[in-house]
């Protein structure tokens, strides 16, 4: 016990994005509405982004800008001294395709809804069916 | 199936929390993640292009092609939302019509009063109250996020910010409108297909600039050529192309948020919703 005490406080934060992963990944695969399973994908995706953002602090280091911005051109700039700019980036435009991506889902949901009158998918596997 | 579910995700999860074991822990310095490239970056990124915002950098120069397929991207949603919902003939459906002066409401089957009529006007099916203080506060509120959007915008170099963050904020201060009064009211300010135009104009806009470098002698998306037609050096160069570029993405999001959100909150119809 006293040798999981140290991993947890070192790597809490990976363990939050997985339990939060896992609600995702479950509400897609077991939820039976189609809302509820995009809000799952959400989650999931929402998961995904704190992982990235919190790959790139570094303990002690403050935000990606250059301090006196141009004249700092001059003089060394010790990289330990800013988070990794990297996942920020990455997860920058993730963020909006994320919520764009998020209209499409929702708009086939309402064409969906507009074609069985409902969202549940065992109703509509059962209109689906041949009889 | 919930239990199949429950079980996968469970096993899912327990592989990963295994694998966490070989992970740094959190906010190490010399994490792989932070000593490969990105050293690089906060190094050179100031004097190869004049801009302290790294992020802003590494985003519109750096890797520029990234960040254009992604514009690309959030055009093609926005693209792929009025395809999929936008009803053209719409048939003659009831709609409400108030009386201003004397707050008669009239429910009317399928004709229809003129749209523009002074003394009625038009009210939602689903009708919510009229609100004096919100439709007044948002009304007020909405020329400063534009300004504060636009300041994001343009201001990306040096704080936090840039064109996707500018582009939501713009796009919200328009769907602010469009929920405190009506859709009706947002789409008399920036109608439909003004709307749809700006989407592709922002997608131009940064392919147009990657295609000048290509003129002016250069690779594709490589500023510092632009030197030449901007009367600044190459440096300067590169930090006005990151501007422009990050000017195009902030409209192509702009429209798109606005877009979806009246595609989806209308169903496709484009005139009453939440």
């Amino acid at each position: 016990m006293s040798d999981l005490i140290p991993i947890l406080v070192a790597k809490y934060n990976y363990w939050l994005y997985i339990v939060l992963m896992m609600i995702g990944l479950y509400a897609m695969i077991a939820k039976n509405n189609l809302v509820k399973k995009l809000v799952g994908m959400n989650i999931f995706q929402t998961s995904i982004i704190l992982f990235y953002v919190s790959i790139g602090c570094k303990k002690g280091a403050t935000i990606p800008i250059i301090q006196h911005g141009m004249a700092a051109g001059h003089h060394a700039i010790d990289p330990s001294h800013y988070v990794n700019p990297l996942p920020h980036v990455l997860m920058l435009t993730a963020i909006v395709v994320s919520v764009s991506t998020f209209g499409v889902a929702l708009a086939l949901a309402i064409k969906t809804y507009h074609q069985y009158k409902t969202l549940e998918e065992d109703e509509i596997l059962a209109r689906l069916r041949p009889r | 199936m919930k239990a199949a579910g429950l079980i996968i995700v469970l096993l899912t999860g327990g592989l990963l929390l295994y694998a966490t074991q070989d992970f740094p822990p959190w906010g190490a310095p010399d994490s792989p993640a932070s000593t490969h490239v990105s050293p690089r970056y906060l190094q050179k990124a100031t004097e190869e292009t004049a801009v302290p915002n790294i992020v802003t950098a590494v985003l519109a120069d750096y890797r520029g092609f990234d960040t254009m397929f992604e514009t690309t991207v959030i055009f093609c949603a926005g693209i792929g939302c009025f395809v999929l919902l936008r009803i053209f003939r719409q048939k003659p459906e009831d709609r409400y019509y108030r009386h201003i002066a004397t707050e008669i409401t009239l429910h009317i089957k399928g004709g229809r009063l003129p749209n523009k009529s002074r003394e009625f006007e038009r009210i939602d099916t689903l009708w919510t109250p009229y609100d004096l203080v919100i439709k007044t506060v948002c009304r007020i509120l909405a020329p400063f996020i534009q300004l504060f959007a636009l300041y994001v915008i343009a201001h990306g170099h040096h704080s936090p910010g840039g064109g996707f963050q500018g582009g939501v904020i713009l796009g919200a201060s328009i769907i602010l409108i469009a929920i405190s009064h009506n859709m009706r009211t947002a789409i008399a300010r920036i109608s439909e297909k003004v709307d749809n135009l700006l989407m592709a104009v922002g997608v131009f806009i940064y392919a147009g600039i990657g295609a000048v470098c290509v003129m002016l002698g250069a690779a594709f998306l490589d500023y510092g050529n632009l030197s030449v037609i901007l009367f600044a050096d190459e440096i300067m160069a590169r930090s006005h192309g990151i501007l422009g570029v990050e000017i195009g993405v902030g409209i192509t999001v702009m429209a798109v948020m606005i877009s979806i959100y009246n595609n989806l909150a209308s169903a496709g119809k484009q005139d009453e919703g939440l």
